[in-house]
């Protein structure tokens, strides 16, 4: 029984949890998230692994098992960083250009929006009402994509 | 963002977030996430139009869907400060927001 080949099972892993650690740990600090430097890095580490597991499992002595599961643990990897690059830096920049969203200096469109009860709220009333009893310096308003 | 609500509520800032969820959704988003600021629905689409935010056929089932953006309005209800992100998992930090609020009348 020839040694285990540790190296691309291990490129393997590293490959899943360069691609799961960006959504799940990544993203919570700009430094991390706005340039997904540290997740590339993983997959660096993760593509050397694969190689020397690669060049092992292809040496005379190996067993025929190893010939094949090193090339398609290797495929599946390779994949999963394909997908990380297109939702990283393809997918997620797909945004329309909004560009006659009001600006700076500009008066914000009026609207009337219902409340998590149904209750239509008016953007009148998130402007003008008191802050714990201070009258209100501003309102931000986040526009966000949906729960679904 | 809910985590500094008290700062930015300190400040005199009222904070609310808009998605086309309908209030159900967003009530149980608000129970998940422990959101105490109002959470507004715009199920017609009549806002993110007027504010030129809609990412047409952006959700899951192709349903056009608001895209990531913040606006800072003052007590007149003019834009002080914006946020259009090119990158929807680059978000505004608080920070951001907090330093244009110190700007405010």
């Amino acid at each position: 029984m020839k040694k285990f080949n540790w190296q691309i099972w291990a490129g393997f892993l590293l490959t899943i949890f360069a691609f799961l650690s960006y959504p799940f740990i990544f993203i919570e600090w700009p430094l991390t998230r706005d340039f997904p430097w540290l997740n590339l890095l993983l997959f660096a580490a993760a593509l050397v692994l694969l190689i020397v597991g690669l060049r092992r499992a292809f040496k005379p002595e190996r067993r025929l098992f190893s010939k094949i599961a090193a090339p398609i643990l290797t495929v599946l990897s390779v994949l999963i960083l394909a997908l990380f690059i297109f939702v990283a830096f393809i997918e997620s920049r797909r945004l329309p250009a909004s560009q006659a969203a009001p600006a700076v200096g500009q008066k914000a469109p009026e609207f009337t929006l219902a409340d998590t009860n149904s209750k239509p709220v008016t953007l009148v009333e998130l402007v003008s009402q008191p802050i714990n009893n201070k009258p209100a310096k501003g309102v931000l308003l986040i526009f966000y994509r949906g729960y679904w | 963002m809910q985590k500094q609500l008290d700062t930015f509520n300190e400040a005199g800032i009222r904070v609310v977030a808009i998605s086309v969820d309908t209030p159900e959704e967003s009530r149980r988003l608000a129970q998940l996430a422990h959101y105490t600021f109002p959470l507004l629905s715009d199920q017609k689409r009549e806002a993110i139009n007027h504010y030129d935010l809609v990412h047409k056929g952006g959700g899951p089932s192709g349903e056009d869907i608001s895209r990531p953006a913040e606006f800072l309005l003052d007590s007149s209800g003019t834009v002080r400060w914006r946020m259009l992100t090119e990158n929807y998992w680059k978000r505004t930090t608080p920070e951001q927001v907090l330093a244009a609020a110190k700007e405010l009348p």
